[in-house]
C-alpha cells in the first residue's frame, strides 16, 4: 500500500516545493490534511500543482491565508500528548472568526520572536499562549476587516466577519478572507484590538477532535524516530552500566567487523570546565559512540564492544539555572536503595533549613494534648516517554540541521550554540509530535550528543536510546521522604502543624502551600542528601510527592480529630480565607474550597449507595490550578481495586472540554500506576529495571472502568491542566485503600503493602 | 544474511537480511513501514504489534525467519484509507494524547474484535493488556473497542 505522504514525497520536484515541504512533513506529518474526521482529506494534489510557499500571505506569525483562501494556523508549541497542536490554533481561529472544518493546522517552526517562547512544561502552554494567540488572531481580523474597507470604500466599523467571510451588509458587499489576504498583509498589526467576550466564544469551550487524529490511527510518521533522511546513519551511545561510572577504555575491535556498522568513537558532551544551563544535563559526559547504518545492526554491534569502566571521583558541576549560579556536588560512591533509605532517615532526624515558620510551633507542639507524627517516603521515577529518547542532527561546519522531541528548544539552542561554535541564527531546530515527555524532554543531553555525533562523524545522524538506555539514563522524579507532625490541644483543635522533607538530591516541600496560611503556628523545613544519580521535573515535580504525602496525613488527622475529611479541609480552608496566617500563601483558598465541594457533590460523597465503595478523597494546588478527586476502591480477585473516580477541576476557562477531560483521565490513570506500581531500586549505581519487565507500568485491566470529570464554570483566564490533577491521586488512593485494608499506606509504591497486607 | 520473502499487507516482497532480524526492524527501517513502533524491543509494550495470519503479535520477538511467507498486516495495511472500523472509532473517541502507543493499540484491538466480534469488558481487559499506554488512555480505549464491536 502507498501512502498519502509517499505519493506526495514522490511528485515533488522542484527544489523549492521539496524544501518547503520536507520542513512541514518533519514537523507536523503534512500539510493539507484537515483533521475534522475520515472524510475530510483536503486535496493533497494542490501540493504539488501550485506553489504553495510562495503563496501564503503571513497575517500574524501565527496565521497565513492564500489568496484562493486556505487559511493556515501554526501551532506554536511542542506538542507531546497534550494537544496543544489542536486546543491553541483554536484560541487564534476564535478570535480570527473563521470555519474551524476549514482550517489547516500545522506546526510552527522554531522561531521564539515570531511564535513566542516555544515551551511545553509546567503546565504553561495554553496560560501563556492564552492572550497572544487571541491578540493575534483578533489583530489579524482588523487587518482583514480594514483591507476590505478599503477596496470597498467604506468605514471599518461598518465591515463585519462571519466564519472567514468578510461583510458589507448596506452595500451588500462581501468577500473571503482571502480575496483580503495579500491587501491585509501589506498593513502594520494594529496594536489593543478589542478581544471577544467569553461569553460569545464559539470555537473555544467547544470540544474539537484531534487535529492529528487521522495521522495518529493511520501510522503516518509524526514522530522524530519515524524520520528519515537521505544518508542518515544510527548513532546509539553505550553508557556506564551504573552511576558513579565513567569510561576508561574500550576495545571495538569486534564491533566495527560486525555488519553495517560505520564508526566507534568516544566524545566528551561538554568540555572541561563547562558552565551548564538549566536544562543541560549531563549524566555521563564520556560517551562512547557507535554509528552504523541501522538501528539493529547497532544494537547487535554494542554487544561486541570491550568496555572497561572506572569510578568517579568526587566533582562539582556550576549549573547557572534560572535562580543564578548554584554548584552541585556529585559524590563518587555508588549508591544502592537500602543504603539510601537508611541514610535518609538519619538526615531526617538531624537540623534542616527552615522554609517558612509562623507562630511559635516550638511552643505549641510542647503544650500539645495530642501530637500526630507519620513518615512517608517514595522511590525514583523513570519517565518512560513510549517513544524512546532520539534526535536527528546533521551538523557541518557551516550550519546545523535538529530535528526532534523536545519541550523547549529555545533553551537547548544557546548550549547548541556554544558547543558547536555556530551562531544561533545557524541552527535550525524542528519540533517533531513527542511520543511522550512529562517533563524529561526539557532535558537537552540527547540534543547535545546527536549534534556532536553528527559533527564528528560528518553525516547526518539519528541518535536512538534503546528502552534500557532510556529508563537506566537518570533526569529521574527523585527519591522523596516527608514527616508530618500535627498538634492538638486537649478539644482536639489543630494548633500546629510541622512538615520536615528530604530527598536525594533535592527536598519535596513547597513551603507556601496549603496548610499553610490555616494553621496559627507552622513550620516547613528541608533537606537534601546529595547524589550522582540525576534527576530532572516529572509531571508535576515536588507538588506529586507533597499532596501524596500531605493529603494523606490530612486524612489521618481528620479522622483522629472525628472529622469528616472533606468538611475538615473545608474549615482549614475558611480560615485561611477569613484570617490568613502569613503571607505568601499561594493559593486561593475559595477555589481550592470549590473544587472540594464540587467532588463531594459529584461523587455522591455522602449518599448511602455508595456505601459498597471504599472511598479516598485528596486535593492539591499546583501549577496555578485546582483539582479534587474522590477514588472508590473494591476488590477484585481478592485485590483492592480502584474501580471508579470522581474528579473536579478549576482551571479556569476550560477550552477544548473533551481533549481536557481526556487528559485528566490521564493523569488519574499515570497517578494510580505510579502510586500502585511506579519505582526504580539502585544497587552499586545501576538500576535494577532496565525494561518494562522489571519496572512495572499500570495496564489496561488496572485503570478504572470510569472516571468523571467536573470543570468549575468561570471565566477566569486559563491555567494549566497537564498537571495539576496527577499530585492529589496518589493521596486519594492512600486513603481509599486505608477505608478499604484498615492499614495505612506510608510508602510508595503501594503494590509491596497491598501484598503483604492479603 | 539470507533472502526472505515476505507478503506484507497484501505486497509480495523479498529481502535480504540477518535471519535474527526482528520483523519490527524490517518493516521500520527496510520497507519504511514506520506506522509500527519500537516501545521496548522485549515483548512487553506491544507498541509493535502487527497482525501475523490475522492474530496480534509483538513484532519486535519475531525474528524475520519465522514470518517468511505468512500473511503479515501493519497498520498501514489494516485499511485503505484509515476507514477499519476499530480507526474510525478511535476518531470518534478522540482516544490518543501523545498517540505513539495508538497503532499497536489499535492492531491488538482489531485482532481482538476479528476473533470475538463482541467483547465482554474482562475480555477487552485481557486483550489489551499487554499494550502500554504511558499516557493513560486505556478508558478511551474501552470505550472506541465497544463502539467499534458494535459498528461490525
Ligand atoms: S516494542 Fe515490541 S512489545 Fe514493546
Ligand atoms: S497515547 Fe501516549 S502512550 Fe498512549
Amino acid at each position: 500500500m502507498t501512502t498519502i505522504k509517499e505519493l506526495k514525497m514522490e511528485k515533488i520536484t522542484s527544489p523549492s516545493r521539496r524544501s518547503f515541504l520536507k520542513s512541514s512533513v518533519l514537523a507536523s506529518g503534512g500539510l493539507m490534511i484537515s483533521f475534522s474526521g475520515l472524510a475530510k482529506f483536503m486535496p493533497d494534489d494542490k501540493i504539488s500543482t501550485t506553489n504553495l510557499a510562495e503563496q501564503w500571505n503571513e497575517i500574524t506569525g501565527y496565521i497565513k491565508i492564500t489568496s484562493d483562501n486556505l487559511i493556515k494556523i501554526l501551532n506554536p508549541n511542542p506538542e507531546f500528548g497534550q494537544n496543544v497542536m489542536t486546543s491553541l490554533p483554536m484560541i487564534v481561529a476564535e478570535e480570527l472568526d473563521v470555519d474551524w472544518q476549514k482550517v489547516v493546522i500545522e506546526m510552527g517552526p522554531h522561531d521564539n520572536v515570531k511564535l513566542g517562547p516555544q515551551f511545553t512544561g509546567g503546565s504553561n502552554s495554553i496560560r501563556m499562549y492564552w492572550k497572544p494567540l487571541r491578540e493575534a488572531g483578533a489583530a489579524a481580523r482588523q487587518m482583514l476587516r480594514e483591507a476590505a474597507a478599503q477596496t470597498w470604500a467604506v468605514s471599518v466599523e461598518e465591515v463585519t466577519t462571519k466564519a472567514g467571510i468578510l461583510i458589507h451588509e448596506k452595500s451588500n458587499k462581501s468577500g473571503t478572507y482571502g480575496e483580503f489576504a495579500s491587501k491585509a498583509a501589506a498593513n502594520p498589526i494594529p496594536k489593543g484590538v478589542k478581544l471577544k467576550e467569553v461569553k460569545s466564544f464559539n470555537t473555544v469551550r467547544s470540544s474539537r477532535k484531534n487535529v492529528e487524529g487521522l495521522k495518529i490511527v493511520t501510522g503516518k510518521p509524526l514522530f522524530a524516530l519515524d524520520y528519515k533522511h537521505k544518508g542518515m546513519l544510527i548513532a546509539m551511545i553505550e553508557h556506564p552500566p551504573a552511576f558513579g561510572k565513567k569510561l576508561k577504555s574500550f576495545d571495538a575491535s569486534e564491533a566495527l567487523k560486525m555488519p553495517g556498522i560505520k564508526d566507534v568513537l568516544s566524545l566528551q558532551l561538554y568540555p572541561e570546565g563547562y558552565e551548564q544551563a538549566a536544562f543541560d544535563t549531563r549524566t555521563f559526559n564520556d560517551l562512547l559512540v557507535v554509528v552504523g547504518n541501522t538501528t539493529w545492526e547497532v544494537m547487535n554491534a554494542r554487544k561486541k564492544l570491550k568496555v572497561e569502566w572506572q569510578p568517579i571521583s568526587e566533582s562539582k558541576e556550576v549549573v547557572n539555572g534560572f535562580r543564578g549560579k548554584t554548584e552541585v556536588v556529585i559524590p563518587a560512591e555508588p549508591e544502592t536503595t537500602t543504603t539510601q533509605l537508611a541514610k535518609m532517615a538519619e538526615y531526617a532526624k538531624k537540623p534542616a533549613q527552615q522554609l517558612r515558620k509562623d507562630g511559635d510551633p516550638e511552643a505549641a507542639f510542647a503544650k500539645a494534648a495530642q501530637i500526630l507524627e507519620r513518615t512517608y517516603s517514595a522511590p525514583f521515577l523513570a519517565h518512560n516517554c513510549m517513544e524512546p529518547m532520539n534526535f536527528f542532527a546533521h551538523v557541518t561546519d557551516e550550519k546545523a540541521l535538529l530535528i526532534g522531541p523536545h519541550q523547549a528548544p529555545g533553551w537547548i539552542e544557546p548550549t547548541l550554540s556554544k558547543i558547536l561554535n555556530l551562531p544561533p541564527e545557524k541552527i535550525e531546530i524542528q519540533m517533531s509530535r513527542m511520543g511522550g515527555g512529562f517533563g524529561l524532554r526539557a532535558y537537552g543531553h540527547y540534543v547535545v550528543e546527536a549534534a556532536l555525533i553528527s559533527k564528528k562523524v560528518k553525516a547526518p545522524v539519528k541518535l536512538v536510546y534503546s528502552r534500557e538506555d532510556d529508563m537506566t539514563y537518570g533526569i529521574y522524579r527523585p527519591m522523596y521522604t516527608a514527616t508530618y507532625r500535627a498538634a492538638l490541644d486537649a478539644n482536639k483543635n489543630l494548633i500546629a502543624f510541622h512538615v520536615k522533607g528530604g530527598g536525594i538530591p533535592e527536598h519535596p516541600i513547597h513551603a507556601n502551600r496549603f496548610p499553610a496560611g490555616a494553621v496559627d503556628n507552622y513550620l516547613a523545613e528541608g533537606w537534601a542528601i546529595p547524589s550522582n544519580i540525576t534527576i530532572g521535573a516529572f509531571r508535576a515535580p515536588r507538588s506529586n510527592f507533597n499532596a501524596a504525602a500531605e493529603q494523606s496525613f490530612l486524612d489521618e488527622l481528620a479522622e483522629l480529630m472525628g472529622k469528616d475529611p472533606i468538611d475538615f479541609r473545608l474549615e482549614l480552608l475558611k480560615r485561611a480565607k477569613e484570617n490568613p496566617v502569613g503571607k505568601n500563601n499561594e493559593y486561593d483558598a475559595d477555589r481550592y474550597a470549590g473544587v472540594l465541594k464540587l467532588v463531594k457533590e459529584k461523587s455522591g460523597w455522602n449518599n448511602s449507595e455508595n456505601k459498597k465503595y471504599s472511598r479516598g478523597v485528596a486535593a492539591y494546588f499546583c501549577h496555578n490550578s485546582y483539582a479534587a478527586h474522590v477514588v472508590d476502591v473494591v476488590k477484585k480477585e481478592g485485590q483492592p481495586y480502584v474501580e471508579r473516580v470522581t474528579s473536579a477541576i478549576d482551571c479556569g476557562v476550560v477550552i477544548n472540554p473533551n481533549a481536557a477531560i481526556n487528559m485528566v483521565q490521564g493523569a488519574l490513570v499515570d497517578g494510580i500506576g505510579n502510586a500502585f506500581y511506579g519505582g526504580l531500586t539502585h544497587k552499586d549505581g545501576a538500576s535494577e529495571q532496565k525494561n518494562f519487565n522489571r519496572y512495572r507500568m499500570i495496564r489496561h485491566k488496572e485503570a478504572p472502568q470510569k472516571i468523571d470529570v467536573h470543570f468549575v464554570e468561570n471565566d477566569i483566564d486559563p491555567t494549566g491542566l497537564g498537571e495539576p490533577p496527577f499530585p492529589p491521586v496518589f493521596a486519594a488512593v492512600a486513603n481509599a485503600l486505608y477505608k478499604d485494608t484498615g492499614k495505612r499506606f506510608y510508602t510508595q509504591p503501594f503494590v509491596n503493602e497491598v501484598k503483604s497486607n492479603s | 544474511m539470507a533472502a526472505f520473502n515476505l507478503d506484507i499487507n497484501g505486497k509480495k516482497q523479498t529481502v535480504d537480511i540477518d535471519p535474527k532480524t526482528p520483523l519490527l526492524w524490517v518493516l521500520r527501517e527496510h520497507l519504511n513501514l514506520i506506522g509500527t513502533k519500537y516501545g521496548c524491543g522485549v515483548a512487553q509494550c506491544g507498541a509493535c504489534t502487527v497482525h501475523l495470519e490475522g492474530s496480534a503479535v509483538r513484532s519486535c520477538s519475531l525474528p524475520v525467519s519465522a514470518v517468511a511467507n505468512k500473511k503479515i498486516t501493519t497498520i498501514e495495511g489494516l485499511s485503505a484509507n484509515g476507514d477499519h472500523p476499530v480507526q474510525k472509532a478511535w476518531l470518534e473517541h478522540d482516544v490518543a494524547q501523545c498517540g505513539y502507543c495508538q497503532t499497536g493499540q489499535i492492531m491488538t484491538a482489531a485482532a481482538l474484535l476479528k476473533t470475538n466480534p463482541n467483547p465482554s469488558d474482562a475480555q477487552i481487559e485481557a486483550a489489551m493488556s499487554g499494550n502500554i499506554c504511558r499516557c493513560g488512555t486505556y478508558l478511551r480505549i474501552k470505550e472506541a473497542i465497544k463502539t467499534a464491536a458494535n459498528q461490525k
